[in-house]
């Protein structure tokens, strides 16, 4: 870190002078400040963190980012491998462009296959007009990033077994995806500052009850329970009424271990100096709660938040590619991810697991947010 | 000691006591019952069912009574091995229940197993060799192995079955599969064991690893490696003697939330590849709305972890003397 030292004396004292400057810098620093200082050295936390933003805002333009809507279909071209984009026309770069494809049965093994008619050059257009949607639901408009003219298709992930593109529907299912890890965290996190809270402040039976039913609910295997709690949802729910069943079902399970934060964390914070020496100077129980405590765990709580999202994501998508959880019409990758059930229709349409692999990168990508913030909360960690 | 176990064994009854409670409730949340389930069936196959045979088939279950009656009945038929009666199999849910919880057990004590001979060596190697090349790259595969959901993996790696050839999923070859219990049907399942213990154990063994990692890291850095490093003791006695010692209490107690997490991986892998564990009975007891059959299962699954959890007490009383001058003196 320390330049090299220079004999040249007024140039040692600027470099002194600049040294003291960043040590007052970071002695005058707030907390978030000097988290943000750490978690900005965390290289993988900050990978993570750029892809979520942009999953998040593929997901909330899905429209704009997809060229058709996730429920336009085109017959005849249904389980359709990805287009392939072309550049390259008599020997000359000419931009993107695709053909136009037809589906070819074979008469033996009633395969279909499908073959490029290559008499026509259809341009990738960008910026182009799609079919009207309202973007994020309020601004009606037709204009989308990119599309083909028809009876061209583009299809960058291939389609569904009903001809439906599933790029689309990959980016339209992240809506609903993505956003149930953070309803899901944020029932989770309700329930465990309430149960945390009782039990760390109270103590004594309150908190023995809490913590045994804390015990006991996390010795109980997930799946099976939302499986069964999930079983229970009526059949004839609408999109948004599964939706909140699933999230609060997934949500009853997870909120336990942020309860355990939370108690820890405050039986801990109630001994230390600084919060005798709130309460000798006077301040109310409520000011010491709201000014000392909880800002002093609001990163620990962050922390937890957001390693607590993937399991909500993850359970979803689980209960979703069993039948479930959320079904058709509504689109999320679980949802997606049940077309791939069959293994050897996954072998024949390998592209059906693309939704998974938006799934995977999540997780990760929570998970290595979560550890940069891990890192840069705890304040005797010096790297 | 004694005072100990029995306090254990006793809050082990209070919590299986409290299964039977939660499972029977689960499964009667669903609108309907299964003489309402059954009726619908029957309608789509054209068959019509009048009301004074669904009351005759409700009063046969003792579906007319009041819940906590249903509840109570079916309860002690339980402490006496009376599972009930399964409409889904036509059989008493006791018959069919046994061999495949025996299975599930099986697959998720194996798992087990893998998932500590895997996460141990490598969790010690990462700790040892931090920010080396080798640590790098477990502490990557691991994360993907967190990342991946169960049924995807057991997806990708039956593709990878299939591409060469050999036939993915299942517990049992064709030919073994009505077959009574032999020593070349037992060969045959431990050769049909591997992919779903692979499947089940990689998200938990990615856990372990990460725990054993940092726990060790921990402990190189104290004060007592130290002295004993600076006395000449030589670095792998004194690696497995001490610090290896005390990292491996908390792995012991992380079977505790491992074992529901691979129960829970089981359910979903086994039907994924179709194997013929609790899972799939489970998924369709469930949607039949089968009631003795699935509160029966899901009682049996919960039991699962939770006599487990009591072991890995047990073993970790065993194994931590600060735990077991504690557990005497309480």
């Amino acid at each position: 870190m320390r330049p090299p030292v220079d004999t040249a004396i007024p140039e040692a004292a600027a470099v002194t002078a600049r040294e003291t400057a960043a040590q007052e810098a970071y002695w005058m620093a707030s907390q978030w400040q000097l988290m943000w200082r750490k978690f900005r050295r965390h290289r993988l936390a900050l990978v993570g963190g750029t892809v979520l933003i942009l999953f998040y805002v593929l997901g909330i333009f899905c429209d704009f980012f997809s060229p058709y809507t996730i429920r336009e279909r085109f017959q005849g071209l249904q389980n359709h491998p990805p287009s392939r984009i072309h550049w390259i026309a008599d020997g000359r770069l000419v931009g993107p462009y695709v053909y136009p494809t037809v589906q070819t049965l074979n008469p033996e093994t009633f395969e279909a296959t499908f073959t490029e008619l290559t008499d026509i050059r259809y341009p990738v257009r960008f910026f182009t007009r799609g079919e009207e949607y309202r973007l994020i639901g309020l601004f009606p408009t037709r204009i989308r990033l990119y599309g083909v003219e028809r009876p061209a298709g583009i299809f960058l992930f291939g389609t569904d077994a009903l001809g439906r593109d599933l790029l689309s529907r990959t980016l339209c299912g992240a809506r609903i995806s993505l956003s149930i890890g953070l309803v899901g965290v944020a029932i989770s996190f309700a329930l465990g500052v309430i149960f945390g809270g009782i039990s760390g402040y109270f103590g004594g039976r309150a908190d023995m009850f809490i913590q045994r039913m804390i015990e006991f609910i996390i010795s109980i295997p997930t799946i099976p329970l939302w499986m069964g709690l999930a079983a229970a949802l009526p059949k004839d729910w609408s999109v948004m009424q599964l939706y909140f069943g699933i999230v609060v079902i997934l949500s009853l399970v997870r909120w336990g271990s942020l309860a355990r934060v939370v108690r820890g964390k405050l039986l801990e914070l109630r001994e230390h100096d600084f919060t005798m020496a709130a309460r000798l100077a006077g301040l109310r129980e409520r000011a010491v709660i709201t000014r000392h405590l909880l800002p002093s765990f609001a990163s620990y709580l962050i922390v937890h938040l957001t390693l607590a999202i993937p399991d909500i994501i993850l359970g979803e998508t689980a209960l979703s590619f069993l039948g479930l959880g959320l079904r058709s019409p509504a689109v999320s990758w679980g949802v997606l991810l049940k077309a791939a059930q069959n293994v050897r229709s996954v072998a024949a349409y390998p592209w059906m697991l693309i939704p998974a692999l938006f799934v995977i990168v999540t997780v990760m990508a929570f998970m290595f947010v979560g550890d940069g913030l891990r890192d840069a909360a705890d304040p005797y960690r010096q790297r | 000691m004694a005072q100990y176990l029995v306090k254990r064994f006793l809050y082990m009854i209070l919590l299986l006591w409290l299964l039977t409670l939660v499972s029977f409730i689960i499964i009667q949340l669903p609108p309907g019952d299964i003489v309402s389930s059954i009726v619908r069936r029957m309608a789509e196959t054209g068959e019509a069912a009048d009301q004074a045979m669904m009351d005759a088939m409700r009063e046969q279950w003792g579906l007319d009574k009041p819940i906590h009656i249903q509840y109570w009945r079916w309860f002690r038929n339980l402490l006496r091995g009376n599972m009930g009666f399964s409409f889904l199999l036509n059989r008493a849910v006791a018959e069919v229940v046994g061999e495949r919880i025996a299975l599930t057990a099986l697959i998720s004590g194996s798992t087990l197993i893998f998932t500590f001979v895997m996460a141990i060596p490598i969790g010690i190697y990462s700790a040892t060799h931090q920010y080396r090349a080798g640590d790098y790259v477990f502490s990557f595969v691991g994360f993907i192995g967190l990342a991946t959901p169960n049924f995807l993996l057991a997806l990708i790696l039956m593709m990878g079955l299939l591409a060469v050839g050999m036939s993915p999923g299942g517990l049992f070859s064709p030919e073994y599969l009505k077959q009574p219990w032999s020593i070349g049907k037992v060969v045959d399942l431990l050769a049909h064991l591997p992919l779903p213990i692979v499947v089940v154990g990689t998200a938990g063994t990615a856990g372990v690893i990460r725990i054993m990692r940092a726990t060790l890291l921990d402990e190189l850095e104290k004060q007592y490696v130290i002295t004993a490093r600076a006395k000449g003791v030589a670095e792998t006695r004194l690696l497995f003697r001490y610090p290896v010692r005390v990292a491996l209490n908390p792995i012991i107690s992380t079977i505790g939330w491992l074992l529901p997490v691979i129960v829970s991986g089981e359910i979903i892998t086994a039907l994924v590849i179709g194997i013929p564990t609790v899972g799939p009975l489970l998924f369709r007891a469930l949607q039949f709305q089968d009631m003795f059959l699935a509160s029966s299962l899901l009682l049996m699954l919960n039991m699962l972890t939770v006599v487990g959890t009591l072991l890995s007490d047990l073993l970790l009383v065993a194994s931590d003397p600060r735990i077991r001058f504690e557990a005497r003196a309480g």
